[in-house]
Parts: C-alpha cells; structure tokens; sequence
C-alpha cells in the first residue's frame, strides 16, 4: 500500500503540492473568479426581477388609462346627452314661445278686426238709424204734411229699429 | 507463478513517484518533489480552471457552457444556503474551491487515460496525505470560526440541547470525541472510497487479462462477466466521484454550521 510505505518519503511533497494548488484554485478561481460567476447570476436574476416588475407597472398604468378612458368616454357620452336634451328642451321653449307670440298676433288681430267689424256695424247701424229718421221724417211730411221734428224721428226711427 | 502475479499489481497505481528529474527538491529539508501525485494536481488545476473561465463570460443570456458553472456555483450557494443560512454566503469560494477540485480530481483520475501509451493517471484524492491537508483545513477553519465568533462558548458545542444533567460527565465526552474524529473520517472516507474504487476495477481487469491469458474458455467464462462487471463499477465510480465530492463538501458545511450558528 503505497500510501503508507511511502509516506515517510513523500507526506512532505504531497502536503506542499496540495497546498499550493489547493491554495492556487482557492485564490485565484474560489474568490477571483466564482462571485464574478455568482454576481453574473445575481444581476441577471434582479433584471429579471426588474423586468417583470416593469412589466406588471406597464400593464396596471395601461389598466389605468383604460379605466380613465372609459370613464371619459362616460362623462362624455352623458355631456353629449345633455347637450341633447338642452338643445331639445330649447327647441321646445322656443317654439312654444313662437307659438304663444303667434297666438297672440292672431288674438290682436283678431280682437282688432272684431272691433273693427263692431265699429263697421255701429256706424252701418248710425247711418241705417239716420237714414230711416231722414227716410220716416220725408214720409211722415209727405203723408201727414206735417213737419216732425228731426230729433223726435230720430228717436222713433231708434226705438223702431231696435224693437 | 509469483512473477505472474506480479504482473498486474492492484495496489502499483497508488505509486508516488517524482517526475521530471525534481525528487532532490525541497524546502528546509523537507523534500518536495514534483510528484506524480502533485503533477495530476495541477491537471486538475487546469481543468478546473479552464472550466470556470470558460464560463466567466458574464453574459446576460448564458450560454451552455456559462449555465454549466453558475449552476455549479448556484448547487454550492444553496448547499451552504440550506445548511449554513445566510452567514454561509462568505464560504462560497472555500466550499466551491474544496468540492470542484475533489470533483475534478476524482473524474480525471477515472478517465481511461492510460489507454494512451506512458500516460499514467493518478488520482491524488486516493492518498490520505493529500485528503488530510483537506480535511485538516476545513477543520481549522471550522476551529477559527468557532473560536472566533463564540470564544469558549465554544465549547457549549459539547454539550446538545436537553442533555440530561445526570448524563453531563458522559455526553461531552462522547461529543468531544466525535468532534475530534472529524478530520480523520473526513479524510479517511474521501481517501478510502477512491482507493477501493480503483483497487476493485484493478482487480477486475487482472481477471480479464489473465482469464483470456489462460485460454478462450476461461477468457469467456470469466474475462468477459468480469469486463461487464467493470464497466458497471466504472460507472458506479463515477457516482462515487461526485458523491464523495459532495459528501465533503456537505460535511464542511455543517460543521460550519455548527461554528456559525452555535445551538
């Protein structure tokens, strides 16, 4: 067995080699080279943490606009249907109001024609009533020769009429 | 018959040897020759190396080859993460370090290498000289750490939770034992698994070199069960690679635990 009928000749040997190279690998690869490695992995792990954390932003920001443009969309949709039923509502008062101006042109006019055909009537009566004064007071002087008085035939001719 | 069984010597492959003309080395008498054994170090050094550089590329998108290391980095992050919990962070590199050169060590050294003329491969983790400067290390720090963060607290380690007080000149002693026997076992499981390992598949193959030595009906009878069989322990060796490599590793980082995070 080798390992122990050499080993007075070569335990110094094998303990210097192993220690130099154990220490070479511990050095240069063990802390120079391996938290380069890990540090590679840590970085890739936090920008991919950082990624989908910017992704997770990106879609609740995208969430929010959403919502803020649906509740625009809203806000404008019920201002549109406002503005409808003001114009409507417009509409109406207005043509109601023409209406009631118009009713009240005709009213005037009408009541005006009215008086008119009252005032027509009143002096067609006038002259009918002077007329059949003129007319009773000749044939009461042509029939009887006597004279009547205009104002008494006046009334007779009124009383007449109007009976 | 003694010189046949000679021929294919189970045990020759554990053999240390200096390379290279450099077996007069050393440093205050001690020799340090560059060995065999320190040789399939530096390979292992090498591959580890060109591994994990190769996989450094930083990528945002890794690539197969990058994937391949952060996931070695990522299993030794969540070892020392369940184990450990967050203070096992800064034991990374040390953890990383102790299971990829165990890993790599024992993988290389199973390669059928030696398929190509005058390449001997070497398993280094088959020498306890080498597991137990391993061992030894993550005990000291396992010690330092202890000591460092708790001071003789330390020492309430040896005693658990709910030993009953009638038991108290028992437990600790029991305990401290255990504790004490930690870098043997590190280093005698690690050791011991990959020489058996290797050991048995060399066994296997003086069968099927001597049973078809001896003959065609003796090479089928029992060359080829035993060339079969060597191919599923080949195999099973490969699992044992890991598995001893993670075992360590494992192991380092519950003692770790306990120099952490003192019950």
């Amino acid at each position: 067995m080798p390992q122990i009928s050499q080993l007075a000749a070569t335990y110094s040997s094998q303990i210097f080699w192993m220690l130099l190279f154990f220490g070479f690998i511990f050095f240069v690869i063990g802390r120079g080279m391996v938290p380069k490695v890990m540090a590679t992995v840590e970085v890739r792990d936090k920008q991919i943490a950082s990624d989908l954390a910017a992704a997770e932003a990106a879609r609740a920001a995208a969430n929010a606009e959403e919502e803020a443009w649906r509740a625009q969309a809203n806000a404008q949709r019920a201002e549109a249907q406002a503005v409808i039923a003001k114009a409507k509502q417009d509409a109406a008062k207005a043509s109601e109001a023409s209406l009631a101006e118009a009713n009240a042109r005709i009213d005037t006019r009408l009541d005006e024609a009215e008086t008119r055909i009252g005032g027509a009537r009143a002096q067609a009566l006038k002259e009918i009533e002077a007329l059949a004064a003129e007319a009773a007071g000749d044939i009461v002087s042509r029939l009887a020769g006597v004279k009547v008085d205009a104002k008494a035939a006046a009334a007779a001719a009124k009383e007449a009429l109007n009976a | 018959m003694a010189a046949e069984q000679a021929k294919v010597d189970p045990m020759h492959q554990f053999t240390i040897e200096p390379m290279f003309g450099t077996d007069h080395w050393s440093i205050a008498g001690y020799n340090i020759a560059f060995t065999n054994s320190a040789l399939w170090m530096a390979i292992t050094v090498v591959a580890l190396l060109v591994f994990v550089a190769g996989g450094n590329k930083r990528q945002l998108v890794p690539g197969r080859w990058q994937m391949a290391v952060e996931s070695l980095t990522g299993f030794i992050d969540n070892l020392l993460a369940a184990n450990v919990g967050p203070a096992g962070k800064k034991y990374v590199p040390y953890i990383f370090s102790l299971f990829s050169f165990i890993l790599f060590a024992n993988l290389l050294g199973l390669m059928p290498l030696a398929l190509i003329p005058g390449l001997h491969p070497f398993t280094p983790t088959s020498h306890f000289t080498a597991t137990g400067v391993l061992a030894i290390l993550s005990f000291s720090i396992v010690l330092i750490v202890g000591f460092w963060r708790h001071g003789f607290h330390f020492f309430s380690l040896f005693v658990p939770h709910g030993t009953p007080i009638w038991l108290l000149w028992l437990i600790p002693f029991i305990e401290l034992i255990s504790f004490l026997v930690r870098p043997f076992s590190l280093a005698l499981r690690l050791f011991v698994a990959m020489m058996a390992g290797h050991v048995l598949l060399e066994v296997l193959s003086s069968f099927v070199i001597d049973s078809s030595n001896s003959g065609l009906l003796w090479g089928t009878v029992v060359g080829i069960p035993s060339f079969i069989l060597m191919v599923a322990i080949s195999a099973l060796e490969l699992l044992v690679a890991g598995i001893q490599a993670y075992v360590f590793a494992l192991l380092t980082s519950l003692y770790l635990n306990d120099a952490e995070n003192l019950h």
